[in-house]
């Protein structure tokens, strides 16, 4: 039992390190805080309810994604009976007003972002590099 | 009668393989039913067809308005490497499109004339036959054959089975070398095959395809090959056309006018 | 579980070649990782020429990955007691090549990571859907032979009695993982020189030529580096197997030829102009000649009974057959489909240095997968056979088990007394204490 110092030194460590999301911002006196999104300026009402899109944003999106791709539709008649585009870029960033709305929650929470935007484009984003 | 429980076994596992034996049979001939006898069945529903003009568009020497066109609308990236192009509407010397027409006594006009070249749409479309995820398939209500990019592994399997060399897979990530963006259409990431889809998201708004509205002399017509009446079709009965590789059984929708 | 025990022990050269491997597999995978991130474009391919060298292996590979069934068949349905010593070995070959074939599918993919497609939304009209059933089924199957089949060796017990079944299944199995690859291409109509219903008759035959012939080489290196001899009449009569596959498979590539030479139709004798007689000028020219004068080569030296007989010789046909053929289906029948392109294009695939290594990485895996099956094997069996201790030698002790081990091993033959000196890999006093 001569390991018995290596061992218990070792589980100090390991716990210190797996705690470290924990304890980091208490020790660099940094705070994180949930990223604020800029609510869109003339739309008050998203497609779906706040408390749906907090939950099942994706499943919306791959859902539309299977109706507008694979089943040729393209109208979405939302729960308040407003009619939308199925279109990320359209319909999405038409409100939100750039990608990143995406990015910032998902780099906060640590999800991966999905690779939409490897094809999916950013309207604003092209007109403003062109300018 | 008394049966044991291993007999009782043997016989519901044998009539559960006879059922699926039957299921599985219908299977594969409403899928053969659909590759080799959909000439007839399409005959009921829509199928989008094109002719290309060549008289029309020869006189145009040079003319790439089509392929501009369709390279705006659909975020075709440019690529100076021939390994890597990306062509979802090109254009080639006749000879090469039509080569078992190749004789040496071929009208001089014709010989070497640039042609449109494109994804024909078959009929009975073998890459459609061969997509191991369905990321490519044939549209029921238009008879276009489809591409969805999200689904594609990118194993090239439809390129192989292509006999017309329709399609072009992303090498490298192409976002480097789209020359326009079009903020209207996405474009493709590496690793995905693609072709020409008709301008399916133009048609939805009730526009057609970005080539045929582009090209000047008017040389490309669109519509619905299984309509009577439609100006595709009244061309059809007018002139003598070919098609690329009919013998293959594909049933190919782009039509040549000579 | 898996024995892996055995494996971690081994001499200086054991070490080496083991190190070796995985130093190949390691700057092969980082070149994969390089490959991911560009893009496939890092390889040779085209828009013309869109399967190259890692499609090529993979049908390769799938050919020897049946090839075991060339001695399973022989062995447990016909009873060919000469191949016993064997059949553990053409399995464990099976195992490894049929991962590497998947592994070559995979570094093919443009979207790896969405193979699971493939299963998520299956597709029954693609033939691509069943190869890739056929071949994790495959892998499977002869995962589980070998699995129990050691296992009970070790434990000096017969191995399950169903066992038997599976090793039956493994037999048409074998013939459908090559025939569904050959119909990847012999089911499209618009490559000709693929459209032909000798496709899958033909990888077949190849196959049982090139399979068995590695599975030969194998052998002897093994008696060489570690004394195991699976007999000579396993070695002979492997050695037959591969003349005739390769007679086969020669005629089969003439009955090609005389239907496109003769019928002059441009589609079809294209590929032998391509390929061989040079009319039409590709990089491939060199590929295809080589590859007959190779197979002429092999041929000769298997049908003369006496050098078919002579080791050295058969060495020399072995390494004939598996390279000519290597090259046959490795590099020229894939590549040569895509030339010319559906519009007439002659284009040149020459793969590129980050491809070679890529695929040199997943022939060390496949061969460090080999190296560890073989040494587990090999550490059961001869120390099964090193167990024994003879009568005289246990006095008064309770010898059954030393007897009952010497009833139960399959063959003790003459290979059995090398056994004990070549191997370092097991306890070295059972070794020496079995004079024979």
């Amino acid at each position: 039992m001569r390991d018995r110092v290596w061992i218990i030194a070792g589980l100090f460590l390991f716990l210190g390190l797996v705690t470290y999301p924990v304890w980091h911002d208490l020790v660099a006196h940094t705070a994180s805080t949930p990223p604020v999104l800029a609510m869109p300026a003339h739309e008050k009402q998203c497609v779906a309810p706040l408390s749906y899109m907090r939950t099942s944003h994706m499943k919306l999106l791959l859902e539309w994604r299977q109706e507008v791709v694979r089943e040729d539709k393209s109208k979405y008649v939302s729960f308040n009976g407003k009619v939308y585009n199925m279109s990320l870029s359209g319909a999405c960033l038409s409100c939100h007003k750039q990608q990143e709305v995406c990015t910032r929650c998902h780099n906060y929470v640590g999800v991966r972002t999905p690779y939409c935007w490897n094809c999916h484009l950013d309207p604003a984003q092209i007109k403003r590099s062109a300018r | 009668m008394k049966i044991t429980r291993k007999e009782f076994l043997k016989i519901s596992g044998a009539c559960l393989i006879g059922l699926s034996g039957k299921k599985a049979l219908a299977v594969l001939d409403s899928s053969a039913k659909g590759q080799t006898s959909s000439a007839s069945a399409s005959k009921a529903s829509k199928q989008l067809g094109m002719i290309v003009d060549t008289r029309k568009c020869i006189k145009d020497q040079g003319c790439t308005k089509c392929i501009e066109a369709c390279t705006q609308a659909h975020n075709i990236p440019s690529f100076k490497d021939p390994a890597h192009q990306i062509k979802w509407i090109w254009k080639k010397p006749f000879d090469d499109l039509f080569s078992s027409y190749e004789t040496q006594y071929l009208e001089p006009s014709l010989k070497d004339e640039s042609t449109p070249v494109l994804c024909n749409h078959c009929d009975s479309p073998p890459c459609v036959r061969v997509c191991p995820t369905g990321a490519t398939w044939k549209r029921k209500e238009d008879g276009i054959v489809m591409m969805d990019w999200h689904r594609c592994i990118g194993c090239r399997f439809c390129m192989a089975a292509c006999p017309y060399g329709a399609r072009s897979f992303n090498w490298v990530d192409p976002r480097p070398e789209i020359q326009n963006l079009n903020p209207d259409f996405p474009t493709r990431t590496k690793g995905v095959v693609e072709k020409c889809t008709f301008c399916s998201e133009r048609l939805a708004k009730g526009q057609q395809p970005a080539c045929v509205e582009a090209c000047p002399e008017k040389a490309l017509v669109f519509g619905d090959v299984n309509d009577p009446k439609s100006e595709i079709r009244q061309l059809l009965a007018k002139s003598y056309t070919l098609r690329r590789r009919p013998e293959l059984g594909t049933g190919p929708n782009i039509y040549y006018l000579v | 579980m898996f024995m892996l025990e055995k494996a971690m022990t081994g001499s200086r050269r054991y070490w080496t070649w083991v190190g070796a491997l995985v130093a190949v597999i390691a700057v092969a995978f980082g070149f994969y990782l390089y490959q991911l991130n560009y893009g496939l474009g890092l390889t040779g391919m085209s828009r013309n020429v869109s399967w190259g060298l890692y499609i090529g292996q993979f049908t390769f590979m799938v050919g020897v990955a049946a090839s075991a069934v060339m001695v399973v068949l022989p062995y447990y349905l016909h009873s060919h007691k000469e191949f016993a010593r064997m059949t553990i070995l053409g399995e464990f070959l099976a195992v490894s090549s049929v991962t590497m074939c998947m592994m070559f599918i995979m570094i093919d993919m443009g979207k790896p990571m969405r193979v699971f497609n493939v299963i998520l939304y299956p597709q029954f009209h693609s033939v691509m859907f069943w190869d890739m059933l056929s071949l994790s089924g495959y892998l499977v199957l002869n995962a589980t032979i070998t699995y129990f089949t050691l296992h009970a060796e070790q434990e000096d017990v017969h191995p399950p009695h169903w066992i038997k079944y599976i090793i039956l299944l493994s037999i048409p199995w074998a013939i459908s993982i090559h025939t569904v690859t050959g119909f990847l291409y012999s089911g499209l109509p618009g490559r000709l020189g693929w459209r032909t219903a000798i496709m899958a008759p033909r990888f077949l035959a190849s196959a049982f030529a090139a399979g068995p012939a590695l599975l030969i080489l194998l052998c002897l290196l093994l008696r060489r580096q570690t004394g195991y001899d699976v007999g000579k009449k396993a070695i002979s009569g492997l050695a037959v197997i591969v003349t005739y596959a390769m007679v086969i498979n020669t005629f089969f590539i003439l009955m090609e030829f005389f239907t496109a030479m003769y019928s002059h139709v441009p589609d079809l004798t294209v590929d032998f102009q391509d390929l061989y007689l040079g009319a039409v000028h590709t990089s491939l020219l060199p590929w295809g000649r080589t590859s007959i004068v190779l197979m002429a080569a092999a041929l000769v030296l298997l049908l003369v009974p006496r050098w078919r007989r002579n080791e050295k010789s058969l060495v020399v046909a072995c390494v004939l057959v598996f390279s000519s053929l290597w090259i046959d289906k490795g590099v020229c029948m894939v590549v040569g489909g895509f030339i010319p392109s559906p519009l007439g294009t002659i284009t040149r695939y020459v793969p590129t240095l980050p491809e070679l290594i890529i695929t040199l990485g997943v022939w060390a895996v496949g061969a460090l997968m080999v190296t560890v099956f073989y040494k587990i094997a090999l550490s059961v069996e001869i120390a099964k056979e090193a167990s024994y201790v003879p009568a005289y030698e246990l006095a008064g002790a309770a010898s059954a088990t030393g007897l009952q081990a010497h009833a139960s091993s399959a063959v003790t033959g003459p290979g059995a007394s090398a056994a004990g000196q070549g191997n370092e890999g097991v306890s070295g006093k059972g070794g020496e204490e079995w004079h024979h």
